[in-house]
């Protein structure tokens, strides 16, 4: 469904099922030259046990029109405009990479409006190589090849989002074409890898949450490696924060990796 | 599992969506067949049955051995994704049955195997999908048969059996213009000889049973999508872009930003048509896969070695294979393929020069060559297309394809050049003293 945000018309999948404000709400939100199909599996199965889904595509991503968010403080703001949007107090936020830090951030700042937080493939702080980022806006194909091969930890995905016989390499590739075709005025690879690497609010941000915390990590995840979460989860702890943390034997695409077991972590976390 | 790069061909053909069996450590895919797969419970078969969860439920949907092949085929054409098929033909028929209904128009090439001329001239217009039919190289053509209902252009990599190379990157940009996609039929190619993803093609398909399986022991096709084709923008496919009642009212291009097409094809074309491969032959065809280019690399050499003979031989009038300078192709072979017109593949036609009586005594003394409907074989094949696959064309539809009545079709396959010379030159032999 669309919804109109900050003026913009922004898409929300809603895993099949219509928007219905009495059941409680998950707001999923997907990583840099990514877009709400990311989680079709779990976001479709959430919503069709109990939970109000919104997928969304981040503003200037594929589907949803306005300006593509420059820092994770921006996206997190638009992540409390969609909530007034679409009439919902409080939700679950669930982000993938870049999609974790604007989840993190934007829970810091709407309290209590945060039932549940889950962070998949996240690192703080998630710094991206210079030549990463330099290639994400020069050579966005390369770029686009280099992040798919550190991303992935198998040739051999088990059924996966498009069902048996996708391949999640060739997937991932067309989705961050499709998304970086989907805006002529920016690129949204470059600017969304920049958020990442600049955003410091990471640690402050886990001191003021409310809602406990899922960390969803990869063991093999070359692109946010589990160690480098472990900052925050310690910066949780010692603050007093529920966290739990889930470790999948898969690389930074859990959702495509291991779609059963994110969606088992994700799914059980979300009915405490 | 992979380093630094993006795995490389021979690898993804040996590895690409396989792993040791973890309940077995079997190294090997092994082959799963069931019919049926078992539900944990009543909410986890809900569950497969809404694609809340991936997996497998009825063999005709999916199968782990036919997973693999998928996922195999995808990785080696740089795809998203594939669908296998009980053939190359019900390959071809799930694509177009996808995409299209009643009212809708084809734009494809003459240059195509008989069995796909038979299916779009008479028996999808028999379902009220026209096609018109345009000669590969003229390019001006392709753009004046759009009309408003063009929801398709089609075309083979290398033209059966004239080799007329198709132009992807042109024909591809004037079918984007339409808001259509470009299918390709890549069987004579194989993935090791061109990519056609990489020229501008939306969704390949292949028949399986020639060169991907290799030894001509089993049938079967695969479709696979390049994730490129934007369905929503081009406005042209509510099938894949409004609710489809028939599946949960379910907007294929919400479920999925680059896979709707395979989402439908799986969902109604293999549900409701049914054609699905065995997972045998998908074991038989992943088999193949792993030595592909050891295999084409043969052909190649191999057909190089006939050409030559052929193209000197006096009885010959004309060799119709792109390496040669002559053929209207060479140039683009050239361009588009990956060694050039030597990967223009290994079946080709040429003419004998004289009467249909010295043909059909030149295909009966040959005695390595076998005389069959079949290419992409590992031994060597010769049919007559006049009077096999094409015969069912008139002669003005022949011709557009490049056929003549004496025209002799081969498959070279995998035997010592040298014996396919000899064997070549006998049988030219009967034929010149069948004119005597």
């Amino acid at each position: 469904m669309y919804l109109q945000v900050n003026g913009a018309n922004t898409y929300c999948y809603t895993g099949g099922k219509a928007f219905d404000a009495a059941k409680p709400t998950v707001v999923f939100i997907h990583g840099v030259v990514n877009d709400h199909s990311v989680w079709i599996l779990q976001s479709r199965y959430l919503a069709h046990h109990g939970w109000n889904v919104l997928a969304v595509d981040l503003p200037g991503h594929c589907k949803s029109a306005g300006d593509a968010p420059s820092s994770v403080e921006e996206a997190a703001a638009f992540v409390g405009a969609l909530l007034d949007a679409a009439g919902v107090q409080k939700a679950a936020l669930v982000g993938h990479s870049w999609g974790s830090l604007i989840a993190l951030e934007a829970a810091a700042r709407l309290q209590d409006r945060v039932s549940h937080l889950v962070l998949v493939g996240t690192a703080y702080p998630m710094k991206v190589s210079p030549a990463l980022i330099e290639a994400s806006l020069n050579a966005p194909e390369q770029a686009l090849k280099m992040v798919n091969v550190f991303s992935r930890s198998t040739l051999a995905a088990p059924p996966s989002a498009l069902g048996p016989g996708t391949w999640v390499y060739g997937a991932s590739l067309a989705l961050g074409r499709r998304v970086l075709r989907s805006n002529t005025a920016v690129n949204v690879f470059h600017r969304g890898f920049v958020a990442c690497d600049r955003y410091a609010g990471g640690e402050a941000a886990i001191g003021k949450i409310t809602a406990p915390v899922l960390f969803v990590l990869g063991a093999q995840d070359q692109m946010t490696q589990a160690k480098a979460a472990q900052g925050l989860i310690q910066t949780a702890q010692a603050a007093g924060k529920s966290v739990q943390i889930a470790t999948l034997p898969v690389g930074h695409h859990q959702m495509t990796e291991a779609p059963e077991a994110t969606l088992f972590a994700i799914r059980d976390f979300l009915a405490r | 599992m992979p380093g630094y790069s993006d795995p490389g061909f021979d690898t993804l053909a040996l590895h690409a969506g396989a792993a040791p069996d973890p309940s077995t450590g079997a190294r090997a895919v092994p082959i799963h067949l069931s019919t049926s797969f078992v539900f944990e419970s009543s909410d986890h078969a809900a569950a497969l049955f809404n694609l809340e969860r991936a997996g497998h439920v009825y063999s005709r949907i999916s199968n782990p051995t036919n997973a693999v092949l998928e996922q195999r085929v995808s990785a080696l054409e740089g795809g998203i994704g594939a669908i296998t098929t009980a053939s190359g033909q019900a390959a071809l028929h799930l694509a177009v049955a996808t995409l299209m209904g009643a009212g809708s128009h084809i734009v494809a090439s003459t240059a195509l195997y008989g069995g796909s001329q038979n299916l779009l001239h008479y028996t999808m217009r028999r379902f009220g999908i026209e096609t018109t039919f345009v000669k590969p190289g003229d390019i001006d053509g392709w753009r004046a048969a759009v009309r408003p209902n063009t929801k398709l252009f089609f075309g083979e990599t290398v033209g059966n059996p004239g080799l007329d190379v198709l132009d992807i990157p042109t024909v591809s940009q004037i079918a984007h213009e339409a808001g259509a996609p470009l299918l390709v039929d890549s069987t004579l190619t194989t993935p090791y000889l061109v990519k056609p993803f990489e020229l501008g093609a939306d969704i390949v398909y292949h028949s399986a049973t020639k060169f991907l399986s290799g030894h001509g022991t089993v049938i079967g096709g695969v479709v696979v999508d390049a994730g490129s084709f934007d369905w929503e923008k081009s406005g042209k496919f509510p099938e894949l872009t409004e609710a489809y009642e028939g599946f949960h009212n379910m907007v294929f291009s919400e479920e999925s930003t680059v896979g709707a097409f395979l989402l439908r094809a799986r969902r109604e074309g293999l549900r409701d048509f049914g054609a699905c491969m065995s997972p045998h032959s998908a074991w038989l065809i992943l088999q193949g896969i792993e030595t592909l280019s050891l295999r084409m690399d043969r052909h190649m050499a191999n057909t190089e070695r006939v050409v030559q003979f052929l193209a000197s031989h006096p009885l010959v009038s004309r060799v119709g294979h792109p390496l040669l300078e002559s053929h209207p192709s060479h140039a683009l072979a050239e361009k588009l393929l990956r060694f050039g017109a030597r990967g223009a593949g290994s079946v080709f036609s040429f003419d004998i020069q004289g009467s249909r009586a010295q043909g059909k005594a030149f295909i009966e003394a040959l005695k390595i060559f076998s005389h069959l409907a079949n290419v992409g074989d590992c031994r060597s094949l010769v049919i007559h297309p006049a009077s096999t696959t094409h015969f069912r064309m008139t002669d003005e539809a022949l011709a557009a394809g490049g056929i003549g009545p004496g025209t002799i079709r081969l498959s070279i396959g995998l035997e010592d050049a040298d014996d396919l010379i000899d064997d070549l030159k006998r049988a030219l032999k009967a034929a010149e003293k069948a004119g005597a």
